[in-house]
């Protein structure tokens, strides 16, 4: 039998919203931290509210500083609270970068768990959204290649509060990234109150047996839209939303694609370094006999995100997801 | 320290002599030109925040209310100089020496707006706080190890004091005694975060006592004020003399950028009360005025011709050509590595072009 639960139609913004104000209420030592998150609500306002419901002391307006913010945050984390730090994009993240990977990331491991970090670090992401110049990298993979580091994406409110309420709860540091373009693109049915969305566990969008596509993100809108054109060729496509980029879900990679024996994976984070090469060592490693073609990818390219007006052609396309799909049907 | 470092003005709010050491400077030839700028930049301004609402540019960062502090400032740095802007910097730039054509493609979000002006020092502008501040101090330092007398100026913000880079760079400055000019516009907000939860310091200028730099506090709403004081700071820094902080205290009138609502974090009632009361080119205005500078007509003409000319930029702007996605590929690298020129042929190849 199964408990009713009541719901409410939120944006991606919203639900990153609920599911801090959710943990905030359960628990006294979450903190939010970063600049414009109190009075002003996040440039985004995925703090709007807050600041009302949970007081100063615990929605904090810092001094503009990103290794400011990570670094106090670490020493907070370290010292019995769970700070939420808001990084305002992901473009502004590098003055942080030390504090990440020379701290966050291996304190446990330095101490060998004397000493943790139980941390989530917020940050919009992502191109397509005609920002100004560095507002729109997509660099999870210095994360996602960083050791110690879990890094998550969501692509629909129903996930980034499941998964962020998980990220909160995870005892290590996680970089909880949100895709820009995905915040109010769409509103959907969101539980109220707790519940999770475990990190590691993709998800499968869409069934189909002849070619798996790994994507995440803002990407799966594109990929979607992909795959229902193949469907009107007949390639019938196994759409899985990664939602976590470490650790990926091993098992459902592997599980698609000794099924549909063809990948294609798409990225708009450039190709070289992406996580593309990582999954198509997951392929490698356990399923290569069962691949009847070479693994494609559909990237950002080799060169900074250029500025708006030149940004569609950065961006992977349905157009090119379709190329790909048909290129590894065709072999 | 606000004794220590007392806010510097030349005239007042009325247009009136506060300080008479540069009066002889002080030609109606000078006022005007520093009103014409002014002015311009202030149409421009407008206009941006209009083209951003009709939807013919993107996002859109506004600094009405900051003429004096840029303008000022720009206008006291020479020839081969080098300049530092932010993004809200534009006035500064196009004093210094950017076309209006450049500026507004810059905020069309094309790449061809970070393109200086032959024969122009000006850095496209810094998107992430203070970074400039080190480009500053090493453009500079350069020139001194070149034993030229060039200078650089770096803009920036009372936020950006909060960031590691800032103390870097006037540290390195002090140390390696660069001439440069770091220029703070302190107008109170760094987008939402008033300046008394940036710092507990009671001015910014204080700032330069740690790092043994003269440090001026100034009203960067009196143009004259700002340009004299630079000028200074830049003789200083060519005579081998050290950087210089000045902190102009200002003001924005509007957002932070275009996507931002300040009504959220603050009384817009105090914008407009300042721009009756200590607006950059009104008090300009009332100073002609007591000056017997002023000239109706003068003044008609010349709004009518900084319109025209901004039109005319802006026509250039939407007339420019759609750029290339060959632009995306082709200036990473001097040349283009095998993994850039696959990407660019297969990304041709996708799109039917070969």
């Amino acid at each position: 039998m199964t408990t009713a639960v009541d719901t409410k139609k939120l944006t991606m913004v919203q639900a990153v919203t609920d599911g801090m104000r959710v943990m905030m209420k359960e628990q006294e030592n979450v903190i939010v931290l970063g600049e414009d998150v109190g009075q002003n609500g996040g440039v985004f306002r995925a703090t709007d509210g807050l600041v009302g419901e949970f007081g100063d002391k615990r929605v904090i307006d810092t001094p503009l500083a990103e290794s400011g913010i990570i670094g106090t945050s670490i020493g907070l984390a370290m010292n019995g609270f769970k700070p939420i730090a808001e990084m305002q994009f992901l473009g502004f993240i590098y003055p942080a970068f030390n504090q990440i990977m020379t701290h966050a990331s291996r304190i446990r491991a330095r101490t060998l768990g004397a000493f943790t970090v139980p941390m989530v670090i917020r940050a919009p992401f992502g191109a397509g959204v005609r920002a100004p110049e560095i507002h729109s990298d997509s660099v999870e993979a210095l994360f996602t290649g960083m050791p110690g580091m879990k890094v998550v994406v969501p692509s629909n409110p129903y996930d980034a509060k499941g998964m962020l309420i998980s990220a909160i709860e995870d005892p290590d540091p996680v970089l909880f990234l949100e895709p820009m373009r995905c915040y109010r693109s769409t509103k959907m049915d969101v539980p109220e109150g707790k519940y999770n969305v475990p990190l590691g566990k993709a998800a499968r969008l869409h069934e189909g047996s002849d070619v798996s596509i790994f994507a995440y993100g803002a990407m799966m809108d594109v990929v979607t839209k992909a795959a229902k054109a193949a469907e009107e060729k007949g390639i019938k496509c196994d759409v899985i939303d990664l939602r976590t980029l470490y650790p990926l879900d091993k098992d459902m990679i592997a599980e698609s694609v000794q099924k549909t024996g063809r990948a294609v994976i798409v990225h708009e984070a450039p190709g070289t370094g992406g996580l593309g090469e990582t999954i198509m060592s997951l392929i490698n490693d356990t399923s290569f006999l069962y691949m009847k073609a070479p693994v494609e990818r559909v990237t950002g390219f080799d060169t900074p995100v250029p500025m708006f007006a030149l940004e569609d052609h950065y961006l992977p396309s349905a157009d090119r997801v379709v190329q790909a799909i048909e290129k590894v049907t065709q072999f | 320290m606000e004794k220590q470092f007392p806010k510097l003005q030349i005239i007042n709010e009325n247009g009136e002599w506060n300080d008479e050491t540069y009066r002889s400077e002080i030609t109606e030839e000078l006022t005007k030109e520093l009103y014409t700028k002014m002015l311009r930049s202030r149409l421009f301004d407008r206009k941006g925040v209009n083209l951003q609402r009709q939807g013919r540019i993107g996002t859109y960062v506004p600094f009405e209310g900051q003429e004096a502090s840029q303008i000022g400032s720009a206008l006291a740095m020479g020839e081969g100089d080098w300049m530092f802007p932010t993004y809200r910097d534009h006035a500064a730039t196009m004093t210094f020496g950017h076309s209006l054509k450049t500026l507004f493609l810059y905020w069309k979000g094309r790449q061809e707006g970070c393109i200086p002006p032959e024969g122009k020092n000006i850095f496209p502008p810094a998107v992430p706080i203070a970074s400039q501040l080190l480009h500053a101090t090493g453009a500079a330092w350069a020139e001194k190890l070149k034993g030229t007398d060039r200078a650089s100026i770096v803009y920036f913000g009372d936020g950006a004091t909060s960031e590691g880079d800032f103390h870097e760079g006037l540290n390195f400055a002090s140390v390696f005694n660069a001439p440069v000019v770091f220029f703070n516009q302190n107008n109170g907000f760094a987008i939402s975060v008033p300046i008394e939860k940036q710092m507990k310091s009671k001015t910014i200028a204080q700032k330069a006592v740690a790092y043994e730099m003269e440090g001026v506090r100034l009203d960067g709403n009196d143009v004259f004020a700002v340009y004299f004081h630079t000028r200074t700071a830049v003789e200083r820094a060519r005579k081998g003399e050290g950087p210089t902080l000045i902190e102009a205290v200002t003001w924005r009138y509007g957002a932070h950028t275009t996507a931002d609502d300040p009504s959220k974090y603050r009384d817009q009632n105090e914008s407009a009360t300042r721009r009756e009361k200590t607006d950059p080119i009104l008090r300009l205005e009332r100073f002609m005025k007591n000056e017997n500078m002023w000239d109706e007509k003068w003044a008609g003409d010349l709004q009518e011709s900084l319109t025209a000319e901004i039109e005319a930029a802006v026509k250039e702007m939407e007339e420019t050509d759609a750029p290339h996605y060959n632009d995306v590929f082709d200036h990473v690298f001097a040349e283009n590595p095998w993994p850039i020129e696959s990407q660019k042929e297969a990304y041709a190849h996708s799109r039917g072009d070969r």
